[in-house]
């Protein structure tokens, strides 16, 4: 009867352990890729220490969303887009979603014209926020409310 | 993803170095992995997370997509035309199905 017990309880240790391992395992990607919950991990993992400057993306979003699950946007940045100077990335974050990362849309001189128009979710009224690296290695960051009657993201 | 095929507007006719605009709209659920059904279940992820246009072999604009996008994703970009052309944009989700699509542009 002894050793029974003892061997059922070596045996879960056992299993606990190679548990803990495969668990580990299969974090590593995820953690890799681990969403961005809210707006200043966002803006850091973007902007680092550089402060952006205020200016220069024009964002158009409803100022009222009857219907948070599709408000559309526009983004555009003054820029020449040589490949002297071009807009290299520009993204869009929704600082009150369960997950603030919207999109992020890369350019190159042949795109012409830095500006994407596209569809969001908002869970709830808040503050949209756009950031462009621009090719000199300069930041640009653009903010707008839109106030939310009906919520999307399907909480 | 659906099979139903991605819708693209382009102009019917460009001149070289001419600003364009391109407009995508594919069928997808992007389904945010926040949403659970009525018995709690989480419903997996599974987004539209990359999107990618090229010209003459050239990729000029890229989308990395989060959940935070709108079902039925829409997208309007823009190109400066270099030369002759066809466009090819494709479409790839989470669970790995990925949909291309070729559009010709006439530049005269």
């Amino acid at each position: 009867m002894e050793i029974e017990i003892i061997g059922r309880r070596t045996f879960l240790l056992g299993a606990g352990a190679s548990l803990a391992v495969a668990m580990f395992l299969a974090n590593l990607p995820a953690l890799a890729q681990e969403p961005l919950r809210s707006l200043d991990e966002a803006l850091k993992k973007v902007l680092g220490d550089a402060k952006p400057a205020e200016s220069g993306i024009t964002l158009e979003v409803p100022e009222i969303a009857e219907n948070g699950n599709t408000v559309p946007f526009s983004l555009a940045v003054d820029s020449p887009m040589t490949p002297e100077s071009y807009v290299k990335t520009l993204h869009i974050f929704a600082s009150g979603n369960p997950q603030v990362g919207v999109a992020s849309y890369t350019f190159t001189p042949v795109s012409g014209k830095a500006a994407v128009s596209s569809r969001m979710r908002l869970a709830k009224t808040q503050d949209v926020v756009a950031v462009a690296e621009l090719s000199d290695g300069k930041f640009l960051l653009g903010k707008r409310g839109v106030k939310v009657t009906i919520g999307g993201c399907g909480g | 993803m659906s099979e139903a095929k991605p819708r693209i507007r382009v102009p019917a006719t460009a001149k070289v170095g001419d600003v364009i605009e391109i407009k995508t709209l594919v069928q997808h659920v992007m389904e945010t992995g926040n949403r659970k059904t009525a018995d709690g279940k989480v419903v997996p992820r599974n987004i539209i997370n990359s999107f990618t246009a090229s010209f003459a072999g050239k990729e000029f604009f890229k989308a990395e997509i989060q959940p935070g996008i709108s079902a039925n994703p829409y997208l309007a970009f823009f190109m400066k035309v270099p030369g002759p052309g066809e466009f090819e944009f494709t479409w790839v989700d989470d669970a790995g199905v990925k949909v291309s699509q070729k559009t010709p542009l006439a530049v005269g």
